[in-house]
């Protein structure tokens, strides 16, 4: 056993992570955090340490405040924390490959808790690669971590409970709002209805979300309604934003940032190289990995807790962060099979409650059609510079299945990797090819999963065993 | 394209983009501070030159690709200011002296 040898190696210090690593701790295993931020706590409690003694703290909300505790026990729990270290690879048995301030580390694990959060759904459009065009939640983490908001009055499109928490946050911190472009389709409200009964075990949480629509209605900000089209136009840098709607009004206005946003999506860049079974969830159109009630993937020892499970909001991330790390501590002798059962009921039951909102949001904010449909000249490629329209025309030819399609047109061989480009690829065969994308399915995600140079991997200094 | 809400003050660092000194805050990234400056992009792309800027800000783009004290491709939505760092816009593809 070398010294970076661990029970458990955790994979993402936001609320899952932490909360595994406590649970963990608790039971008596050892345990390894591995996060690319520099400070726990995660893109939802992002920067929590740094904010949470200043002013600033309290303009972005209750919610976020809460993160300073989390983020104190984490901390105090015993577990090895390597904050800006990134996981690139990881081999059977476990062996863990990382980077760290420029070397390569290795770190042998017995069972692996991945609790890599979210990213925010690929919406690819005409121009939205024109700097001036950036997600909502980038620009939420701009003011988490550097206190900075737009410089002139920002527009905003896309639907989801973000949009709305960050128009209100930016709006109490002084920010300035041109307006907003609602992309939520007609009639999603009717049938998210019917999921309300459900919805109001969660009647804090319904009121939370009326309270930020109503803040936004009381700033009077304008409002176009039923967009489904965006086109971001400008030489060099986004100058004007043009949308459509679903009647077929159109309009252009002057924008120096356009941000946007159409919900978020389980990153699975982990679970899909180490060859985990995912599924395609209808609810949230993206793929999730394939779990067990404790988060167990396919593969034995390796579990997926918090938004990489599915989306559920950080307090659903905290429980499955919880009940992954029970059943760690009982395979690896910490805990009795029986223990871990009686200490998991409470949160299944938690589990459940914290859930009941879910199908009320995934209803009321599911994307609308065109996310997955650019327009031809949209580049669905950023890093590749690849248009929806030569894919679609290399999708009809043949029918190649995903991976044929990067490897004629070069889409998804970036250094995203795929992250922002391999939803729309999908949804391009499923459209040509009249297949359900379910089938059709993710590129093969190969490792490394972000990129390292020859001089990090030369400082490995692995020395196998003489024979 | 976007200003910082607080002075600094003590906290205050100062970074070189592209050789000129720019202000910035002890805990905030690179990628930050570049979508402070005037110029608004942080690289060209290789394929076809164009200008690009931080996107998700979370590292899951690669569109914040810069040169840091000389190392190319760096993220820096994942790089935390340091002062006297020096950032360069990274042109095209990544250079073999960088």
């Amino acid at each position: 056993m070398t010294p970076t040898d661990t029970d458990l190696l955790i994979v993402g210090a936001g609320p899952a992570g932490m909360a595994a690593a406590v649970m963990a701790r608790h039971c008596g295993l050892s345990v390894h955090v591995v996060d690319d931020q520099s400070e726990p706590g995660g893109q939802v409690w992002r920067a929590i340490e740094t904010v949470a003694a200043t002013q600033r703290a309290a303009r972005l909300g209750a919610a976020y405040q809460v993160g300073a505790d989390r983020a104190a026990t984490f901390r105090s729990c015993g577990a090895i924390f390597e904050p800006q270290c990134q996981l690139w690879q990881i081999e059977p048995g476990f062996k863990a490959f990382t980077t760290r301030a420029g070397r390569a580390g290795k770190i042998g694990a017995k069972a692996i808790i991945l609790a890599t959060g979210a990213q925010e759904r690929p919406a690819p459009f005409p121009g939205w690669t024109l700097p001036g065009v950036m997600t909502v939640g980038a620009a939420q983490i701009l003011l988490k971590t550097a206190d900075s908001v737009p410089e002139k009055p920002v527009w905003i499109a896309g639907c989801g409970p973000l949009t709305l928490l960050y128009a209100t946050q930016l709006l109490a911190a002084g920010g300035r709002i041109a307006g907003l472009l609602d992309t939520t389709p007609r009639a999603r409200l009717a049938t998210a209805l019917r999921h309300l009964p459900r919805a109001l075990g969660r009647l804090g949480d319904l009121a939370k979300g009326l309270g930020w629509a109503l803040a936004l209605k009381r700033a009077g900000l304008p409002t176009v309604r039923h967009v489904c089209e965006l086109q971001a136009e400008g030489r060099q840098r986004l100058e004007r934003v043009c949308y459509r709607c679903d009647n077929g009004r159109s309009g252009e206005v002057a924008a120096d940032v356009l941000l946007v946003h159409e919900g978020v999506v389980p990153n699975i860049h982990v679970p899909l190289t180490l060859g985990c079974n995912v599924s395609w969830h209808v609810d949230q159109q993206c793929f999730v990995p394939v779990l067990d009630v404790w988060g167990e993937t396919s593969k034995q020892n390796v579990f997926v807790a918090g938004d990489g499970a599915g989306i559920g909001g950080a307090e659903v991330a905290e429980i499955r962060g919880r009940l992954a790390a029970l059943r760690v501590a009982s395979r690896l002798g910490m805990l009795s099979e029986d223990d871990a059962v009686a200490a998991a009921r409470p949160e299944f039951v938690a589990l459940a409650r914290a859930l009941a909102l879910r199908p009320f949001l995934d209803a009321l904010f599911a994307p609308r059609l065109q996310v997955f449909a650019p327009a031809d000249e949209t580049l669905a490629c950023r890093c590749e510079e690849v248009t929806a329209g030569e894919l679609r025309a290399r999708a009809a030819e043949g029918r190649p299945g995903v991976n044929q399609l990067k490897a004629f047109t070069r889409a998804g061989m970036g250094p995203c990797q795929g992250r922002q480009c391999a939803y729309t690829m999908a949804h391009i065969i499923a459209a040509i090819q009249h297949r359900p994308v379910a089938e059709v399915g993710l590129f093969r995600m190969r490792p490394p999963l972000k990129p390292v140079t020859l001089g990090e991997l030369a400082s490995l200094d692995e020395q196998e065993p003489a024979r | 394209m976007f200003r910082k809400l607080h002075d600094p003050g003590p906290a205050a660092l100062t970074i070189f983009v592209d050789g000129r000194p720019v202000t910035a805050e002890a805990g905030e990234s690179v990628a930050a501070v570049l979508l402070r400056q005037p110029e608004g992009w942080c690289r060209t792309t290789p394929v076809s030159q164009s200008r690009r800027a931080p996107y998700c800000m979370m590292g899951v783009c690669f569109e914040c690709l810069v040169e840091v004290d000389e190392q190319g491709s760096v993220q820096s939505c994942l790089t935390p200011v340091r002062d006297g760092m020096r950032i360069a816009r990274q042109q095209g593809r990544r250079s073999l002296g960088a």
